[in-house]
Order: C-alpha cells, then structure tokens, then sequence
C-alpha cells in the first residue's frame, strides 16, 4: 500500500500524477493519495485506465470523498482517493465520509 | 499553477457557456445518456426515438449482457412535442395502474424541444472478460466484448466534449452512490453542462428511487421505468425546461 503525501502530489502535472498512480496500481499497490483527485482527473484515469486493461489488467477499483465546493462553485477543495486494481480490491460500502473496502491478495 | 490554470479554464468554460445560453441558443440541444452499464440508457433512447419518431426505429440493440452498446450512437433531429402527443393519445403509458401522482394533461403539457440524442456505452472502471463468461458467451468472444467496451468506455468520455446536457440513468434498484456517478457528475458540473438524472426501473419492487434523490439533492431526480414508460411525461417536461 503506498500513502503519498499531498506535497509530492502537488509537485506533479496531472498527467504524471496519472501516470504515477497508474504505474502503482498495475504493480499491484493499492494507491491512496492525501489531497485526492479532481473529478477531471479521475475521468482522466477511467480513460488511460480503459486504454490499458487487458487479460491479466481488468482495470481499476477507485474511491473517494466527494470534494468541497467553494465560492460559486470555482473553487473546489479535494479530499483523500484511494485507487487499487479492481483485481485486489472491492469497494463494500460507501458514503459522503466513509469507505470501506476488502483488499484481498490474488 | 497547475491548479490556477484549472480554475481559469473553469471559468472560462462556465463564462462561454453562459454565454451562449444566453445568446446563442441553439435550435437542437445534443443531449448525452450517460450512466453505469445496464442502467437502461439505449431501452430509453429506444424509448424517445419510439414515442417522438418511430416505434419500428430502434437506436440500438437492448441485452441483460453488461456492455450491449459499445459504440455511440446518435439520432438526430428528434422533435419533443409532448402536448401534440398527448392530443393524438391522452394515456401514453403501458402501466394498467397509473401512479397517484397524474401526467399533465394535453392543455397543460409545454415540453416541446427539438434534440439530438446520443446513446452512450456504460461508463466503468473496470471491465473484466471473465464476467462476461457468466452469460454464455465463449472466451474469445468474451475478450472480444470486453476490448470493445473499454473502447466504448474512451469514446463516451471523449463525447462530453460535444453535448449540450447530459441525461444521467441510474438504476434504482442499486447503490447510487458509486465513484463512476460521482465522477460524472462532478465533471459535468466542472464543465458547467446542464444534467438531469432519472431514476429508471422503477417499475421493480426492490426499486429505491428516494436513494438517488438523497444521494445527489443538489440535482433534479426523475423516478422513471423506459421499459414499461412510466413518468416519461414528467422526464420531457423537466428536459424541456432543463435543456430548452
């Protein structure tokens, strides 16, 4: 399980995050990040996701606290996502301020 | 930076859309059915297409196999005009119990919008060809499927970029409150697109509809069933007013 911290997240672009939590994941990690991702971004990783799932890669198991919307909608404020292959991991019960999952080995 | 440059194209986005609504309404509003796999979104594209052009035309092919449609499909040029509708038949629906909330009567229907439909595959974010085996189907044709629905899966995203709303299905009889419908949603409101989200298969006695309005209570929640055509009224009438 890697917990990476907001500041290295926020070092990166959105697309090395991506790509970062991406790599994680099909290495077998279950990646959880401070400071979440975006809405945008988690599209973003559905699509490169979808461009690489195959036989042994069935894609990815993704959960997240909804963000925190600020004046007018502009200004929205992300909160933690965890990410893990939809092989190890399964989302059991879900809320605005709860997850719980089983993370099993393969 | 990265972050300041997210806000400034929000902004803009949210600016050019505000623009154009107010300016540049378009005659045909595109509107998307997004949703999770199996949530009923070509049963109610059949279901428009059926009602308001032709009830031999089909947009597309309707299965209990997750990930049926995997390409977009689009009907253009579809006329939603409930109150003509409703003069030529006063008892649209196929439910013999109508619900105790009435469907508006011809006089009183408005809902008249000329859209463009554009039936999505599911959005997942996952897609596994053993699952596929459970149907029936053998394992080359599941492998088949399966790489056929993660690219459906890119082309509905990549669609988001070329519709004017978004008719969000979700199934009533399941958990609502799924990463994937929170993402969309979250993306949509990002991008400043007009969504209302119907509630299908309420028509099932394990349907949950008042789930998804708690779920999302910022959104407009229409409970309907596209296969059996109960509440369809109320959906063209808040489409109507939601995309018009």
């Amino acid at each position: 399980m890697d917990l990476i911290s907001e500041d290295k997240i926020s070092a990166m672009t959105s697309l090395e995050k991506l790509r970062f939590v991406l790599d994680g994941v099909k290495a077998g990690n279950i990646v959880i990040l401070e400071g979440g991702l975006t809405s945008e971004e988690q599209m973003k990783l559905i699509e490169l996701t979808m461009s690489e799932v195959n036989d042994d890669f069935p894609g990815i198991e993704i959960g997240g606290y909804p963000t925190r919307k600020g004046f007018l909608n502009l200004k929205r404020k992300t909160r933690l996502t965890v990410i893990g292959p939809a092989n190890m991991m399964r989302t059991i019960r879900k809320d605005r301020d709860l997850i719980s999952a089983i993370v099993s080995a393969i | 930076m990265e972050e300041g440059r997210r806000l400034r194209r929000r902004r803009k986005g949210l600016l050019s859309r505000l623009i154009r609504s107010l300016f540049f309404r378009k005659a045909t509003a595109r509107i998307g059915i997004y949703g999770p796999p199996n949530a009923g979104k070509t049963t109610l594209a059949n279901r428009i297409v059926h009602t308001f052009v032709d009830e031999h035309e089909d947009i597309g092919i309707v299965s209990q196999v997750p990930h049926e449609t995997r390409r977009t499909m689009m009907r253009e040029g579809i006329l939603i005009d409930l109150k003509a509708k409703l003069q030529l038949n006063p008892y649209p629906t196929e439910n013999p119990h109508p619900p105790s909330n009435p469907y508006p009567k011809a006089r009183e229907a408005r809902a008249k919008l000329k859209i463009d439909i554009v039936d999505t595959p599911g959005l997942a974010t996952k897609i596994d060809f053993h699952d596929f085996l459970a149907y029936g189907l053998d394992e080359a044709e599941a492998k088949k499927r399966a790489k056929e629905a993660t690219e459906g899966v890119i082309e509905a995203i990549k669609w988001l970029d070329d519709v004017d709303g978004v008719l969000l299905l979700m199934d009533a009889t399941e958990d609502p409150y799924t990463q994937t419908n929170i993402v969309i949603i979250g993306n949509l409101e990002a991008r400043g697109i007009p969504v209302l989200i119907a509630a299908n298969k309420i028509d099932l006695t394990d349907a949950a509809p008042q789930r998804i309005i708690d779920a999302f209570p910022q959104h407009t929640v229409i409970p309907i069933s596209a296969l059996k055509g109960e509440h369809m009224e109320e959906l063209y009438e808040e489409m109507a007013r939601k995309f018009r």
